[in-house]
């Protein structure tokens, strides 16, 4: 048989058919960057013709190339420019108009997000930037399918405090404006240190100012398959698992590689990135957390987790660099409570609370990530858990966010139920003692010290 | 375009010859097949050639879904490309 042996082929098809093996997103980047106009109804109607025209074939060949190769690629999504910018030469200071015409390009392509109605602030607002900030409470009411980031700090440029304040307020009036719907605004707001321009994944993708006219992501996934590779190692050293996840990394990601490219190709546009992480999801056999607990641990967040953790991103990383000539975005393992089953089961039996994840995130992508969290829990708590978690990714120059959805109404012991790839989350505790005398301060953590770095 | 035929679930009489008769019919010639019987199950890696054949993979897919069901067995097709990318540097 050719070069392909039969066991090849019979571990390709297993990872597929018996270990969810599944690229998660290919994400089409689009720049915005010609669409502004004084009247916001022609930035609008601007928006909404460059994404339909640009994106019309996506989900098409996406599920064409699902079908050629067999492999399921579980979401098509769109990544624009960050609407402040674009926004920003509008005579209005209300940007929803904008995100409802994402949300409408967003439905007429058939893509389940789009990302890009974000703000980057990292050392302070333009007129956009406040626009755009203002507006997310309602554009997230409004919409259905729109994702807002925003960026409130950087390795180089430090915190701005007066945005982690406001994000704190904004992350609250979004739970308070979609509280009928368990605050699932939330759901769809990231708050990021070091923000990166091709992440492809939601809820924090947009099309970064670097980034050319148009472009195709791919995120891979595989926490099945990698965990499912290591029932082979059981007792051996932690080298052997090392090995193991490299090996099946690889093998993840070249065929994330060939979808990318492939996707490219049939769309006529520029191929981007890889990004290379383990995205869990709520279905049994598709959890980082049990990768964890396979490698030896009772419980997610127990001792342990941060070193196993710590090693399982690292050589993620090293068996995916060598499988794709691009590699960017995120990259590394993902650790979303409410879409990962092992962590939700953590967190119901006591082994995983918010200062453990807190750790968690010195070590992997992304941060405080799919948290659900008391109602009761106040705008300036909310801010200063950003602003420990930026702190962590500035210091570190890495990504950090934060995804909490402060859930009116449900306090720690009740559950809330999103639905789909967002899954679900038992309420977590938050530390009960007050920041708010710091997050009143305001102003911007100076850029921090790039040596003596104990 | 090179195509992988995978093909497992209980043994019985005439599968090769249900799949390979389908190829056939859609002008998709076969390069190589090996199968064997593991724990009981059957199961067959086939590969072929579908460059003089009109129909796409998708269509080829819906016939042999057909035939699954017919057959109670698992029938999967797929390019080539997946398994070369993922097991071949």
């Amino acid at each position: 048989m050719s070069v392909l042996t039969f066991n090849d082929v019979l571990e390709t098809t297993q990872m597929i058919t018996h270990h969810n093996l599944d690229v998660r997103t290919i994400t089409m980047g689009i720049s915005l960057r010609d669409c502004g106009h004084p009247d916001v109804k022609v930035c609008a109607d601007k928006i909404y013709d460059k994404i339909t025209k640009k994106a019309e074939k996506l989900v098409q060949t996406g599920e064409d190339i699902e079908s050629d190769l067999g492999v399921p690629i579980i979401n098509k999504r769109i990544s624009v420019t960050p609407v402040s910018m674009v926004g920003e030469s509008c005579d209005t200071n209300d940007y929803v108009p904008l995100a409802k015409a994402l949300d409408k390009a967003a439905h007429e392509v058939g893509v389940n997000f789009i990302g890009g109605f974000s703000a980057l602030v990292d050392k302070g607002y333009t007129k956009g930037d406040r626009n755009l900030i203002a507006s997310i409470p309602e554009a997230l009411a409004s919409t259905d399918v729109v994702c807002s980031s925003v960026n409130v700090g950087s390795t180089k440029a430090g915190i701005n405090m007066d945005a982690v304040a406001e994000m704190g307020r904004v992350v609250k009036e979004t739970a308070e404006k979609t509280a009928a719907n368990d605050a699932i605004g939330c759901a769809k707001l990231v708050v990021f240190c070091n923000a990166v321009n091709d992440n492809p994944f939601m809820a924090g993708a947009f099309h970064g100012v670097t980034e050319p006219e148009s472009v195709v992501s791919v995120g891979v996934s595989g926490p099945g398959v990698v965990k499912h590779a290591l029932e082979a190692v059981r007792g051996q050293d932690i080298g052997a698992v090392a090995e193991v996840i490299k090996r099946t990394a690889f093998k993840i990601t070249r065929v994330g590689q060939l979808v990318a490219q492939e996707a490219a190709k049939r769309l006529n546009t520029q191929f981007g990135i890889i990004d290379l992480s383990l995205a869990p999801t709520p279905a049994v056999g598709d959890s980082v957390a049990h990768i964890l607990e396979e490698i030896g641990l009772e419980s997610c967040g127990g001792p342990g987790t941060t070193a196993t953790l710590a090693m399982l991103n690292d050589a993620v990383k090293k068996g995916g660099l060598m499988a794709s000539s691009y590699v960017g975005g995120l990259s590394g393992a993902f650790i979303p409570v409410s879409e990962d089953a092992g962590m939700i089961a953590a967190v119901e039996r006591g082994s995983l609370c918010l200062e453990k994840l807190e750790a968690m995130t010195c070590v992997c992508s992304v941060g405080l990530d799919m948290i659900a969290i008391p109602g009761d829990t106040s705008a300036e708590t909310i801010a200063a858990i950003i602003a420990d978690e930026s702190a962590i990714g500035m210091i570190n120059n890495k990504t950090t966010a934060v995804r909490v959805i402060p859930v009116p109404g449900k306090g720690v012991g009740d559950k809330v139920e999103f639905g789909g790839l967002l899954g679900h989350a038992p309420i977590m505790a938050v530390s009960k003692f007050k920041a708010d005398t710091f997050i009143a301060r305001g102003g911007r953590i100076p850029a921090p010290v790039r040596s003596l770095t104990n | 375009m090179r195509i992988v035929v995978t093909v497992v679930g209980q043994d019985k009489v005439g599968i090769i010859a249900k799949v390979t008769n389908i190829l056939a019919n859609n002008q998709v010639n076969v390069l190589n097949i090996n199968q064997n019987i593991m724990d009981g199950f059957f199961n067959m890696v086939l590969i072929a050639d579908m460059t003089d054949s009109k129909m796409s993979i998708k269509t080829l897919k819906e016939h042999l879904d057909r035939l699954s069901k017919e057959i109670g067995l698992e029938i999967r097709v797929q390019s080539e490309d997946i398994f070369t990318a993922m097991h071949q540097i």
